[in-house]
């Protein structure tokens, strides 16, 4: 079995010798040091705030976890100068094929055009995630990370939060603005602030085994239905590094979760799956899942990220995935509010925007969920239609739903200006940027995820030169395409996929979403539409 | 485009003889797996969520109209 790869010691902080009712004070804490929490101290960081990072365990979770990441997720850990080392240990893949008995339904391909700085997917184990994120913590000034600090209660008062931690040397207390909450499902944060975690339970059982094998089967995403190895149930298997391959096997409603968690019990199913039994376990895991969200994700000034907010089943790539988003979208925002360079209502966006992403998730993930385990005999039945109809029909086949695989959501967001002139495509206001090749001055072959991440991400003002192009306003990067000392398009595709023409300019938003775009773009315009991005009016 | 439940076809009769005469001779369980997947064909050549979603509740108010219709006799 996998052992957790890294360990790290408790030490003691001088914020433990403060006297109880004058405690340390701090701008911001997060708590748990998972993929979510983790990322969103980077992020903070890099913006320039003092984060304290509070974890209750002292090692990297085991087991293997959460594996794909997607291109929006690896797009925001570049950003976070963690993008390559993930990519380089990573396996890339973007092609999933669905089965359903002995013979191939479908195949899709998740990024079926060049041209982006990054795949569709990565499958990579959440403990290396997690610790390429410790590494670059390690690196990274104004992050404190105190590991065996577990927070046992919290006093919200009118400018601050009380929490008090348990460590291994007796109890402390200390004073911040916010907390963010990033301690995962199970968060011990949301029953501190009374909130209730509502939603749907499903009944079914399903089998993660990691094994490790050497084998020849390429790298995509194979679900099956109805497996001749696993009659009448689901299959999916996908790789993962070091020769390390994940199956996950619906199981019925009633199998006793001990007897099928045991070694010699699930050996004998992944040898019918693979035909031989020439593979050890890295992690055996049994689970059910639940879809389920808190009402808010602001509780005063507590602030839910990732899992602790809401929940997906895992079939959809939605759970790691969306905490990420999570982060991104949160991290800009507090950082303006903590500088006073914008309200604290601009919070309230981060709730309405990623309460969006979580009903879509919930609604993606429950979808296959249903698709996959069938409620009732008339599911079932509409079920046996649509995989009959996959054989011989287009319809069909895109109606088989073995997991639709978690892109970025498009926001409905107050922030967003709306389009005042005629696009064809192109990304809207709320949704997020596309990536493009371009070539930088010197001939140098770069993507437009680069230029938008070079020098810290600040809003930016992406346009397409006609000679005389519009400045970007003050403190917003300008990143400019064609003209005299602009990037270079050659291939068409940063015009193409903007829809853009001489003089068209999109307002980025420091996560990397559209605020507004214009055509004709004016001081004024673009004025206004920062301003309302920011929250200010 | 709004859900038509005037009479489309010029032969009506041919077009329920037509159904009637593929559920011949099938059990109830071949007939349901048969409508489920009859649904499914028609509803995508409609290809319009609007007029599927005013079917179906066209379709089901008849069925909450027909049980209180029969809660009413009992």
């Amino acid at each position: 079995m996998a052992q957790a790869k890294t360990q790290f010691g408790y030490r003691r902080h001088p914020d433990q010798d403060r006297p109880g009712p004058n405690p340390a004070e701090h701008a911001v804490v997060v708590v748990g040091a998972g993929p979510v929490g983790l990322s969103l101290a980077i992020d903070l960081a890099q913006r320039g705030q003092r984060v304290v990072l509070l974890d209750d365990a002292d090692r990297i979770g085991e087991g293997s976890r959460a594996i794909c990441f997607s291109k929006r997720s690896l797009e925001y850990w570049d950003r976070l100068g963690v993008g390559d080392r993930m990519v380089d240990k990573g396996v890339v893949w973007s092609v999933g094929r669905i089965f359903h008995g002995e013979s191939q339904l479908y195949q899709f391909n998740l990024l079926p055009e060049d041209g982006h700085k990054r795949p569709a997917f990565i499958n990579l184990q959440q403990y290396y995630a997690e610790a390429y994120l410790v590494d670059r913590i390690t690196d990274l000034p104004g992050i404190d990370l105190r590991w065996r600090n577990k927070v046992t209660a919290l006093e919200q008062r009118n400018d601050s939060v009380v929490l008090t931690i348990e460590t291994p040397e007796g109890a402390y207390r200390l004073s911040t603005q916010y907390v963010i909450a990033c301690d995962g499902a199970r968060s011990s944060l949301r029953q501190m602030v009374g909130a209730e975690f509502a939603g749907q339970v499903f009944e079914d059982q399903f089998l993660i085994a990691d094994v490790k094998m050497t084998a020849e089967f390429p790298t995509e995403r194979w679900f099956w239905f109805d497996p001749p190895f696993h009659g009448g149930r689901s299959a999916l298997l996908h790789r993962q590094p070091d020769d390390v391959w994940r199956i996950d096997l619906q199981l019925s409603r009633d199998a006793d979760p001990v007897f099928e968690k045991k070694p010699e019990n699930v050996r004998p199913r992944i040898a019918r799956m693979l035909g031989h039994d020439k593979f050890e376990f890295e992690w055996i895991s049994l689970y059910k899942f639940q879809c389920r969200r808190m009402d808010r994700f602001l509780h005063g000034r507590v602030i839910f990220a990732g899992d602790s907010a809401h929940q997906v089943s895992p079939f959809g790539a939605r759970g790691a995935n969306s905490g990420l988003e999570d982060a991104e979208n949160l991290s800009w925002k507090l950082d303006r509010v903590l500088r006073g360079s914008s309200p604290a209502s601009l919070l309230e966006s981060y709730h309405l925007e990623r309460s969006l992403a979580a009903d879509e998730n919930i609604r993606e993930s429950t979808r296959s969920t249903d698709f996959m385990a069938p409620n009732t005999d008339q599911e079932a039945r509409l079920r046996k239609a649509v995989l009959s109809l996959a054989k011989v029909t287009e319809f069909g086949k895109r109606m088989v739903n073995g997991g639709r695989l978690s892109v970025p959501c498009s926001y409905d967001s107050p922030l967003s200006s709306p389009d005042a002139e005629a696009w064809r495509g192109g990304p809207r206001p709320g949704c997020s940027m596309l990536d493009a090749p371009i070539e930088a001055r010197a001939g140098e072959q770069s993507y437009l995820t680069d230029m938008f991440r070079n020098g810290g991400t600040d809003f930016a003002l992406l346009s397409f030169s006609n000679g005389a192009a519009v400045e970007a306003p003050d403190g917003v990067k300008d990143i400019r395409i064609g003209g005299a000392g602009g990037l270079a398009d050659s291939a068409g595709l940063a015009a193409k996929r903007y829809d853009a023409e001489p003089g068209s300019a999109y307002l980025l938003r420091p996560d990397g979403y559209v605020a507004a775009r214009f055509r004709h773009p004016t001081r004024g315009s673009i004025a206004a539409a920062l301003s309302r991005a920011e929250g200010l009016n | 485009m709004a859900l038509s439940t005037s009479s489309n076809f010029a032969r009506p009769d041919d077009a329920f003889r037509a159904i009637v005469e593929a559920h011949r001779g099938l059990s109830d369980a071949e007939s349901a797996d048969l409508d489920a997947a009859l649904v499914l064909i028609l509803a995508n050549h409609i290809g319009d969520i609007d007029v599927l979603r005013e079917a179906i509740v066209l379709a089901k108010r008849r069925m909450i109209d027909g049980q209180q219709q029969q809660q009413q006799q009992q």
